[in-house]
């Protein structure tokens, strides 16, 4: 199922990461809201943030397993 | 790069404000380039916004040259600014204003101003 494919690609990624999420917002399994809370994201803008994330899931999004993504970051704060 | 990146680049670097989307502003196809789109609204910015959905290469050479694998992408003097969420975000915090004010100056403000620019015709 996609939804655990992008957990486990996001908590290999983010090992250390507080809160991880991934929820399905539609049920049809590609419009995805993933949230990756993590002290690594301190001091880095939202940007250098997200594209973490997208790194993380480059090959679900270059697939197009992922048809729609929104992403919520959070540092330490 | 192609003629169209080329056009793309110079689109980027010469609005003030751009916006990458899926569809324009009068018919918007995409619910996240609706909440991109609602942000800078509210922050008053001038928009100029780019369809990419009339050619599938506008958003491979737009993604070749953000680095951005995604659609929304705004565009401020030529920096990328982010996707919708993170858009949103700094809209709903205030950041979105300071960041304009700062790059297009204290009167930046254009409500109601916004431009569909065409990449069809410029290919042709």
């Amino acid at each position: 199922m996609a939804t655990e494919s992008l957990r486990s690609l996001l908590t290999e990624a983010f090992p250390e990461a507080r809160e991880l999420d991934v929820v399905d917002r539609t049920g049809g399994g590609d419009h995805f809201h993933v949230t990756v809370h993590t002290t690594r994201f301190d001091g880095l803008s939202l940007i250098d943030q997200h594209r973490l994330v997208y790194d993380a899931l480059a090959a679900p999004l270059a697939d197009g397993t992922i048809h729609e993504l929104r992403i919520t970051t959070r540092g330490t704060a | 790069m192609s003629e169209l990146g080329d056009r793309i680049k110079d689109i980027i670097e010469t609005e003030d404000v751009v916006l990458f989307m899926k569809g324009t502003p009068q018919w918007v196809m995409c619910g996240n380039s609706m909440r991109a789109l609602e942000a800078l609204r509210a922050a008053e910015a001038p928009i100029a916004t780019v369809d990419v959905l009339p050619n599938p290469e506008i958003r491979q050479e737009l993604t070749a040259f953000s680095g951005w694998p995604t659609i929304p992408q705004v565009f401020v003097k030529g920096e990328l600014i982010g996707g919708a969420d993170i858009v949103q975000e700094l809209a709903v915090n205030g950041e979105l204003y300071e960041r304009l004010r700062d790059a297009l100056g204290e009167d930046y403000r254009a409500p109601g101003e916004e431009r569909t620019l065409s990449l069809a015709t410029a290919a042709a």
